[in-house]
């Protein structure tokens, strides 16, 4: 049972990011990256971390793709031409992609096996033991991460006004 | 005693994440639209999440699963600063093809 549901949630997401990536649809690509998301959730269940998937089922699925969603709606990207200047470029990435897939498998496969020292308690990924964990051995990363979010909404908020050196006119 | 790695050992978990990480890094560099290629960064981001929470539970410790909670905070930051960055440049260009973007070449 566990291990069809492994191998059936890697091909879908595995199929679903290929297809991200070859669809010539905007919106097209951003559905499959969130099914694409949605089984990486699902692998998340498998392994017992359900507070992080249903984090990142929020996150992901729930925000960062919505707005993905949300500015190619807004600049009308539907169908978007991509210049073909040349074939060069995109056949030189999908050589070096190839080869360090190929590079990074083989050594996978050439490295010793791993052996598993201490097993896991059924209860580490619930919310009480992260919840624990997180306020106090981790409770300055977790602070600095609020400052960060601060820093990127200022950033954004910036970055997206008109321009700042022009007064706004009268509407 | 129902754990994951008694019916797929960590390598399957392993030859995933890199095939996704791949895959995000062939899209990044053979797509020439600025929000895919934003996307191929969030799927490579995904990859090495996945592969932290199978080593974290693999080997029982929660640490991991905490440093997947701060990459995902990062990379939310990452996304509304990368989004405004572009929703920037096609009010200036008209375009998010990122293959107009060269003038730090002439």
């Amino acid at each position: 049972m566990l291990y069809s549901a492994f191998y059936f949630l890697s091909f879908v997401a595995i199929f679903c990011a290929v297809m991200m990536i070859l669809s010539k649809n905007s919106v097209h690509s951003i559905l499959y990256l969130i099914l694409t998301f949605f089984c990486i959730a699902g692998h998340y269940l498998l392994l017992n971390a359900q507070f992080l998937a249903i984090v990142h089922l929020i996150v992901y699925a729930g925000a960062i793709m919505v707005l993905f969603l949300f500015v190619i709606m807004m600049l009308n990207l539907n169908q978007t031409t991509e210049s073909k200047k040349s074939y060069v470029l995109p056949f030189a990435g999908i050589v070096s992609g190839g080869s360090l897939m190929l590079v990074l498998i083989a050594a996978i496969k050439r490295s010793d096996v791993l052996i598993q020292k201490n097993l896991a308690d059924e209860s580490m990924g619930m919310i009480k033991t992260l919840g624990k964990v997180l306020f106090t051995e981790y409770a300055l990363p977790f602070e600095l991460a609020s400052i960060l979010f601060l820093i990127a909404m200022v950033g954004s908020v910036i970055l997206s006004k008109k321009d700042p050196l022009v007064v706004p006119e009268t509407i | 005693m129902n754990s994951i790695f008694q019916y797929i050992p960590i390598e399957h978990y392993i030859v995933f994440s890199v095939v996704l990480f791949c895959i995000g890094v062939l899209g990044v560099l053979t797509r020439r639209n600025a929000i895919i290629l934003f996307m191929s960064v969030e799927l490579m981001l995904n990859s090495v999440n996945l592969l932290l929470v199978a080593f974290s539970a693999f080997h029982g410790n929660a640490a991991g699963q905490i440093m997947v909670f701060f990459i995902m905070a990062v990379a939310a930051a990452e996304v509304a600063i990368g989004l405004a960055i572009i929703v920037m440049i096609y009010r200036n260009l008209k375009t998010i093809d990122i293959s107009v973007l060269n003038k730090l070449n002439h």
